[in-house]
């Protein structure tokens, strides 16, 4: 019997030197002649862990991390293949580990365990069960189904899926599009990265699904070019998917069609915006278009089209599979089901924490990710992305909930949660979000093409005076640029970079004297 | 005057060839849409990665073949980051600026790389060897600060490992050199 060895292949794990432990792994028990066999999972998400190696026991799997090259030979020395747990990088049973335990994992359920390329090991864990149940329904059940569930979308605008799905549905035309923006540009989320390198077979699942409940038979991912490995592994488990009869002219041997193609973007933000992705799939610039008409009209090639991010259609076989209740009774208020959140920056555990809503930032930032990294105190925490606000202490008791965040001026976005600690001076972050907006701006309209230059200048003026009228005069017309670019833009890149610009000069206001 | 002829008929049969190279890559690219609309992306990619970068040159016979305007495949160019104009360096190192790592120490990695290779962002070292780019998350943030070379992320990054990084890679380069 060989012993069944898992090391993650993941950016992050890879980052860390998984790819050399898992060689140095292989090198060293052919040394010793024994039978084990490297296996390459996805990653469980507990990034500070990474490498993370596990040994399958029969109680389970047992895990070690962050395993380093020179920990290999003392693991071996002490047998940790035949899941002797007396190593100090021994951690009992992975999913025993509190971060790990505590989590409700439906879209992430696979994580970690299964071998992302692998077809058979996601059939076994439940895989293309949503979709057999939805070959057997029709359309607009699928959609009510999806509807009931009360999924929103989980790219950051949280509109509701099933709403979404059935204006396409709705609309006739000859060729519908459903597209997935896997552009995850915020920085502090790697949700997405985590299932196109990871299960990527889950979301072609989705995005199939997706097609037959409004009838669209071609797909389209548009996967950003800084994720090398998750386009390698996504357009990999294509081809197997097509091989196997889940993708093609006869889904699953149907009268459905349905195929997908991959598009790499090529670094711009803002492509992450959909009607922008959608003129770079055309080939265009990647300008925003105004809306209406809505892509569900009107979208890829002028066809009504379904935008969707990834986690949201990766969400969507567990759905189908288990019912709109099961998935609707996670959460609370108008925002249902789960959302993976992400724990980035100065934090001493991060990674992936999937959880329903309702939970707090106080528990995700103290009882999951165990305060900061560097030790010292945290002062601020950036949720969702670029465009969220920075909050102070006082507002982590503030449950997760869409409605909530939006009341506190916060947005939960994709669920990034970047971390800072009390050496950060937060009129320079002030400073880089309009800078951001500036760099990243498709120029369309002129409250973000212009009013985020004239915000950097404005801001580098503010640090600039001694004098506090003067101070006042460039706070004041701050102000007043940031209601026009919020009131003024045609998109949320320049509508909500004043969201974290505003949170700083109303929590941190202390920071601008520090300067 | 014999000299100088021939060089011009050098340069004139690698301009030929390398016109040549770039009309094949098109060609394939257009072949491998199989019905789908043909779009601009996927090609500009597969010529940068072929050449290097975007070159007047590939922009005009871009233009030829799709049935466009020089301004349009320019304004496609233009528009995105990933694009380069030039020639880059064997290696670009592409550091994170995002909210993630700068709250993890990237303003002082950054200033130490660019003064380590003595160059600014978009800007190549004097022996070819590293190009310096700025990038927006590489969605490595449970490890901050990242820094990506040739595909290959890091993590976990400061200045004195990036030092023994770009070491590595000169020593690697140079004895490949040699070889």
């Amino acid at each position: 019997m060989s012993i069944s060895i898992y090391i993650p292949r993941d950016t992050t794990a890879n980052a860390r030197g998984a790819d050399d432990i898992a060689l140095l792994i292989e090198q060293s028990a052919e040394r010793f002649d024994l039978n084990i066999k490297v296996i390459r999972n996805s990653s469980r998400g507990l990034y500070w862990l990474e490498p993370l190696v596990e040994v399958d026991t029969e109680a389970g799997r047992i895990a070690f991390g962050p395993v380093t090259e020179k920990d290999v030979s003392e693991l071996f020395e002490q047998q940790f293949y035949m899941g002797q747990i007396s190593h100090k990088l021994c951690l009992g049973l992975t999913e025993e580990i509190p971060f790990l335990k505590k989590q409700q994992r439906l879209t992430f359920a696979r994580a970690g365990i299964t071998e992302p390329l692998n077809l058979d090991d996601y059939l076994s864990h439940d895989g293309f069960k949503g979709l057999k149940k939805a070959l057997s329904m029709n359309c607009q059940t699928i959609v009510d189904e999806v509807k009931g569930s009360g999924l929103r979308g989980r790219g950051g605008a949280a509109f509701p899926t099933g709403i979404k799905w059935q204006t396409v549905l709705d609309s006739s035309a000859e060729q519908k599009y459903v597209v997935c923006n896997a552009d995850e540009g915020d920085s502090g989320t790697f949700s997405d990265r985590m299932i196109l390198e990871g299960d990527p077979f889950v979301l072609i699942e989705g995005m199939c699904i997706a097609g037959i409940a409004v009838g669209a038979t071609q797909g389209y991912i548009y996967i950003r070019s800084e994720y090398p490995l998750a386009c390698d592994i996504f357009t990999q488990a294509i081809q197997t998917a097509r091989q196997a009869g889940y993708l093609g002219s006869s889904i699953c041997g149907t009268s459905h069609s349905f195929d997908i193609h991959v598009r790499v973007g090529a670094g711009a933000y803002i492509c992450g915006e959909e009607t922008s992705l959608l003129e770079s799939l055309e080939g265009k610039r990647g300008m925003v278009r105004v809306k209406p008409p809505l892509p569900a009209l009107s979208g890829l090639f002028g066809e009504p089209t379904v935008v969707n991010n990834v986690i949201s259609l990766a969400s969507v076989p567990v759905i189908l599979d288990k019912g709109a209740d099961y998935y609707e009774h996670y959460g609370q208020g108008r925002s249902r089901g789960t959302l993976p959140f992400q724990l980035a920056g100065n934090i001493k555990q991060s990674g992936l924490v999937e959880l329903s809503f309702g939970h707090t930032l106080r528990e995700l930032l103290e009882i999951f990710g165990q305060g900061t990294r560097t030790g010292k105190a945290i002062r601020a925490v950036q949720v969702g992305g670029p465009l969220g606000a920075y909050l102070p202490e006082s507002l982590w008791d503030l449950p997760l909930d869409y409605e909530l965040f939006s009341e506190a001026g916060a947005v939960l976005g994709h669920g990034g949660i970047v971390v800072f600690d009390d050496s950060i001076n937060m009129t320079e972050m002030a400073r880089y979000a309009m800078e951001f907006c500036a760099l990243e701006s498709c120029g369309k309209c002129t409250p973000c093409r212009i009013g985020s230059v004239r915000g950097v200048e404005l801001i580098d003026k503010l640090l600039d005076s001694e004098q506090q009228d003067e101070r006042e005069e460039h706070l004041n017309l701050l102000d007043e640029l940031c209601d026009t670019m919020e009131e003024g833009s045609l998109c949320a890149m320049g509508g909500m970079t004043p969201f974290p610009v505003r949170s700083i000069f109303k929590y941190f206001a202390q920071d601008l004297d520090k300067s | 005057m014999f000299k100088l002829d021939t060089d011009e008929l050098n340069k004139e049969s690698n301009q030929n060839q390398e016109n040549n190279q770039i009309k094949q890559i098109i060609e394939m690219s257009m072949k491998a849409f199989n019905g789908q609309p043909v779009v601009l992306l996927p090609i500009l990619h597969e010529l940068q990665n072929t050449m290097g970068y975007i070159s007047e040159t590939v922009i005009t016979l871009l233009a030829e073949a799709l049935n466009l305007s020089r301004a349009d495949v320019y304004g496609v160019v233009s528009f995105y980051h990933d694009f380069r104009h030039t020639t880059p360096g064997k290696y670009i190192v592409h550091l994170c600026r995002a909210e993630s790592c700068q709250a993890m120490g990237m303003n002082v990695l950054e200033q130490f790389t660019k003064q380590t290779l003595d160059i600014d962002y978009h800007q190549t070292t004097e022996d070819g060897m590293f190009s310096l780019e700025p990038v927006y998350c590489l969605g490595n943030c449970a490890c901050s600060p990242s820094v990506k070379i040739s595909n290959q992320v890091y993590s976990d990054m400061n200045p004195h490992k990036m030092k023994q990084l770009l070491d590595s890679l000169r020593v690697k380069t140079n004895r490949v050199d040699v070889l």
